[in-house]
Order: structure tokens, then C-alpha cells, then sequence
């Protein structure tokens, strides 16, 4: 069960929202780039996170970049899952890759500041704050295996080869 | 039942007889990473234990979004990359080669093939016919030591355009248009593929502009039969063995088909902060702009530069406006120079970059101001992304941006040819 605050955000967060191209010479220097995750969306977000807190987002999260690096520090900042309306296609691979939950539903039954609660076995969604419960889209069997093992580098580890 | 193009690309190289959303593990032919995801890539295969490159020969790291680097911090990851290159024997394209997608384009990739590269427009490769798509780090690491990875067989959206581009109109406009129309997620993780009499007329440089962008509709893929122009340019190139006709069968079974009229179309602009905002370049007139960049894997190669330097010249930029031109690669460039297009480019007062990425995702050499606006041949613009979160991108062709160069205001090409 995930529990946490929830991080308000608009249509269309693009990965330079998340981690620019301007702050490139940071990305071997993970925990500063970290102190600027999703800057230019918000930049009082960093701040404020707290390990546990989930974004949501509307539609078509993380469009852009292949960028590694959006996923990560938003993992970084200790965000359990990522809750949106849609998702773009290379941030969701990164995003399972890395052990980081991407839940597809209504966000627009979610407001800024609301305390959630998550089961992810169950695949559901309560919203303690307006009492709402929201179902969220069933994850690829394929990645949810990879999400089981904590992302696709334990998952390799242990199996070696892709489990088709 | 016949089978899309992108059925047909995944089932060869799976060995599977598959169809649209079942999941295949694939060999891949190239995997690579560039100089801003290539040293994560290479810390999460080290980080998975492995020792040695499923192939060296195909896989390949490029040092082009800080070329040359701009500061210390990318100089490190350079060296960190290069010392990898040598210590597996890896291929590795050095600063001043050009932008990977365009290096791929020219001498890697071929029809028929499966591509991974950490970089969303690795999808360009899909004007020769190959299924190559964008990844991140751990997926590209993992295929560096696999030597495959997963997909999952997406469904086709077939774009059918016929006609014949009214004058001061090119690939660039079609594509805007068609995300204009579709929205940035319109195809997310689908196949584009296009097709029509205006396609198959259509030069590799004009294809490769269009595969560029598929990712700014949200898809895995955009994709090009391989025909006479395909083998001609792979000729050209060198490598006219490497050439094998790729097209999809009559009755494959597409989600929907979009048809577009090439003859409708006019110069198209997309508007600050996403690539399907997009309006008529003509409606923008009026609107300032600080800078006008032409480069890049959308819209950096010869034919580009040509249509810059035919409107430009014996013109001068706007005294209020300055114009940065990246060539896409070495070969463009030079070639360039031997066409006297740079020399023209130059007396328009034009600015020379070193073939690269950097001016494109805001790393260096052409980043923006707050409140200042870009009228940019890339193919994104996101808040942010080429410098300041309080800049203005717009996004068109070649001849917009010549145009725009001149008045120092969005402008329809027409008025100025």
C-alpha cells in the first residue's frame, strides 16, 4: 500500500519540464540534478516533496526525450508512483524500467494537495481527502513483471534474458 | 491477412509471425546512446553485470548534443564514453561527425532493419524503411549487452497524402500539419505510415524530416516503404548492397487512415509550448523574433540549406534578428561549402555552427533569453527547451525560417520568393 500527498500538474509535461537540456552537464551528478526536478513546472516542487507523495499529472505525462533522467530524479525525490491520464510511450518503459509505478486513470477526480492511498495489487486508488475511489488501467503483463522485480536491471540480473 | 509494415519489420526479426499488440523480443542491428544518455547507458550495464557488447560492430556511441562541450562536466562524460569505446571496441562517432540520427541515416542503417537508440528522434531511421524507435538508458543498456529487447507490435495508422506541394511548402509543413491535426499524443505508441503518389515523389531528405517528427505525435515509429529513391540514396552513400525493398502488404489492416491533400497545404508554424499548436505561418505575421535557427535532424541537410541560401541570397538578416545555421553532419557541411551555400549563408550574415544538437535542446551556442523568441527548423518546442522557461519557440521549415531571417518577423516564404 503507497501512501502520500498528491502533486498537482497540467496536459502535456514535457521532459524538459522535468529535467532541461540547459542543466545537461549534471546528469552524471545525479543527486544535483535531482534539486531541480520538474523545475520548470514548478519550482517550488522539489522543495516540497516528501518520500511517499505521488505526481499527478493529466494527459500524455513525460511527451519528449528519451531522457533517463526525468524518471530518476522524479524517483529520486522519493515519489512512489506516477498517477495520469495518459502517458508518453519512452517515458513509460523508463519510468517501469526504473521501479517506478505509472497508474493510468481519471486524474481529474484528483486535487492538489489530496491525500491518496494506493494498492497497487488491488489496483486501486482511494482519495482520503473527497472520499473518491478510482480504478487504474491494468499495467502490460510484460512490464508488470519488470515492476515486480523492482525494474529491468534486477529483472535481468536474476533472469538473464527477457521472459517472454 | 496481409501485415502492416511494421508487422512485417518485427516479424522478420523475431522470427515470430506477429501481428499488431502482441509482445516479440527482437535482435536489434544497431543500438546506440549519444553523449547526454550514453553515460547513464553505460552505468547501468555495468551496473547489470555485464562485461562484454553483445556486438560491437553494431552497437555505437555518439559525442554530438555538446559538440564541441561546453563545459567541464560534459568534457568528463566524453572521456568516460570514449575510454568505454575503447575498452569494449565499439563504434564511436567524435565531435564535428554530426547528429547520430543523420550519421545513422547516412552510413548505418538499412531497410529492414530493428533500431534502438537512447534518443527519441531515433525514429528518423524509419525513412529507409527500418523500425527504429527511441528508448532510454536501461532499455539501450540492456540491449547493448543482449543484443535484443522487447516490443510490443504496434497498430499502424496509415497517412496517405496525394498531390503536389504548392509553392513554398515541404515535408516540414506536412508534418506539422498532420500533428497540428492529430494532437502530440494522437498516435502514442503506434506506427505511422505513410504513403501516396506526394510520398513516393519525395526525396530521402524530405522522408527523413517527416520520420523525425512521428515521435511529436506520440508514435513508436514512422515508417517508409524502401523503393527506387531509397536504393538510390543508399547508392550514393556507398552502400547500394545494402538496399532491400521493404513495403507493406495491399490488404494489411490499419487502425485508421488519414488522407492529407499535399495541395492544401500551406506554410505551417507550430506556436509555443507544443508542437501541435500549430496555424498558418501567414497568421503569425507581426510576431518578432530574436532568433532563427535552421540545423538539426528535422531539418539540417542539404536540401535544407539550399532552400535557406536560395532565399537568402544577396539578402541580409534583419539587423534585430540573428541567424545560426548547424549543418546536420560533416558531410553536409561539406558539401555545403562545395555548393557555395555556406559562403551565400555567410554573406547573409548568417552565424556557422560545428555540426551538432546543442543550439536545438538549449545545452549551448544559440540559447535563449527570457522573453526572447526562436523561429526554429527543430522539431520541438517545449517551455524551456532551448534556454530560458520564459522564451518563445515556433517551430517551421527551412523557408519559413529564411524568410523569418529576413524581416525579423514570422513570414509566410511566399512573400519573399
Amino acid at each position: 500500500m503507497l501512501k502520500g500527498r498528491a502533486f498537482k500538474f497540467n496536459d502535456n509535461i514535457s521532459t524538459d519540464h522535468i529535467t532541461p537540456g540547459r542543466l545537461a552537464h549534471l546528469r552524471s551528478n545525479l543527486p544535483e540534478l535531482a534539486k531541480h526536478v520538474l523545475e520548470d513546472a514548478d519550482p517550488t516542487f522539489a522543495s516540497r516533496v516528501k518520500t511517499g507523495d505521488f505526481i499527478v499529472g493529466g494527459s500524455n505525462f513525460g511527451l519528449g526525450s528519451s531522457r533517463e533522467h526525468a524518471p530518476l530524479v522524479i524517483k529520486m525525490a522519493g515519489v512512489s508512483a506516477i498517477l495520469a491520464k495518459s502517458v508518453a510511450r519512452i517515458f513509460f518503459r523508463n519510468a517501469i524500467n526504473l521501479g517506478l509505478p505509472v497508474l493510468i486513470c481519471d486524474t481529474a477526480l484528483i486535487d492538489d494537495g489530496d491525500e491518496l492511498k494506493v494498492d497497487l495489487a488491488a489496483g486501486t486508488i482511494k482519495d482520503i481527502t473527497n472520499g473518491n475511489q478510482l480504478a487504474f488501467g491494468k499495467i502490460p503483463e510484460v512490464m508488470l513483471h519488470i515492476l515486480d522485480e523492482g525494474g529491468l536491471i534486477p529483472y535481468i540480473k536474476k533472469y538473464g534474458d527477457f521472459r517472454p | 491477412m496481409g501485415k502492416t509494415l511494421a508487422e512485417k519489420l518485427l516479424s522478420q526479426k523475431s522470427g515470430d509471425d506477429t501481428r499488431s499488440e502482441s509482445i516479440v523480443v527482437a535482435e536489434v542491428d544497431l543500438v546506440f546512446a549519444q553523449d547526454t544518455t550514453g553515460p547513464l547507458t553505460v552505468r547501468h550495464f555495468q551496473a547489470s553485470g555485464f562485461k562484454h557488447l553483445a556486438n560491437s560492430q553494431k552497437t555505437a556511441l555518439f559525442l554530438d548534443h555538446a559538440a564541441p562541450s561546453p563545459n567541464y562536466g560534459l568534457s568528463n562524460d566524453h572521456v568516460f564514453l570514449r575510454h568505454f569505446a575503447q575498452q569494449t571496441g565499439c563504434l564511436i562517432s567524435q565531435i564535428g561527425e554530426g547528429v547520430c540520427h543523420q550519421i545513422v541515416v547516412e552510413s548505418l542503417a538499412k531497410p529492414g532493419d530493428v533500431i534502438v537508440g537512447a534518443d527519441s528522434h531515433t525514429v528518423t531511421a524509419g525513412g529507409l524503411g527500418a523500425f527504429a524507435t527511441g528508448m532510454g538508458s536501461t532499455d539501450v543498456a540492456i540491449a547493448f549487452g543482449l543484443g535484443k529487447t522487447w516490443f510490443r507490435v504496434p497498430e499502424s495508422i496509415k497517412v496517405a497524402v496525394s498531390g503536389n506541394f504548392p509553392e513554398g511548402v515541404y515535408a516540414k509543413d506536412l508534418i506539422l500539419h498532420l500533428i497540428g491535426q492529430i494532437g502530440a499524443d494522437g498516435a502514442t505508441y503506434k506506427a505511422l505510415e505513410f504513403s501516396g503518389d506526394t510520398i513516393d515523389n519525395m526525396s530521402m531528405s524530405q522522408r527523413f524530416t517527416i520520420a523525425n517528427m512521428a515521435v511529436e505525435a506520440g508514435a513508436k515509429v514512422g515508417l517508409f516503404t524502401a523503393d527506387k529513391t531509397t536504393q538510390d540514396y543508399l547508392t550514393v552513400q556507398g552502400r547500394g548492397n545494402h538496399y532491400q525493398s521493404i513495403f507493406p502488404d495491399a490488404d494489411a489492416t490499419y487502425e485508421r487512415t488519414i488522407n492529407i491533400s499535399a495541395s492544401s497545404l500551406e506554410p505551417t508554424v507550430s506556436k509555443p509550448h507544443t508542437v501541435d499548436n500549430t496555424t498558418p505561418a501567414r497568421e503569425l505575421k507581426g510576431t518578432k523574433i530574436q532568433q532563427v535557427f535552421i540545423g538539426t535532424c528535422t531539418n539540417g541537410r542539404l536540401e535544407d540549406l539550399a532552400i535557406a541560401a536560395n532565399i537568402l541570397r544577396g539578402r541580409k538578416c534583419h539587423p534585430e534578428t540573428r541567424l545560426i545555421i548547424a549543418p546536420v553532419s560533416r558531410q553536409v557541411l561539406l558539401a555545403a561549402i562545395t555548393a557555395g551555400y555556406i559562403r551565400t549563408l555567410i554573406e547573409a550574415e548568417a552565424i556557422i555552427l560545428p555540426p551538432g544538437c546543442g543550439a536545438c535542446l538549449g545545452l549551448h551556442q544559440g540559447v535563449l533569453a527570457n522573453g526572447e523568441a526562436c523561429l526554429s527548423t527543430a522539431n520541438r518546442n517545449f517551455k524551456g527547451r532551448m534556454g530560458s522557461p520564459e522564451a518563445f519557440i515556433y517551430l517551421g521549415s527551412p523557408a519559413t525560417a529564411a524568410a523569418t531571417a529576413i524581416t525579423g518577423e514570422i513570414t509566410d516564404p511566399r512573400e519573399v520568393i
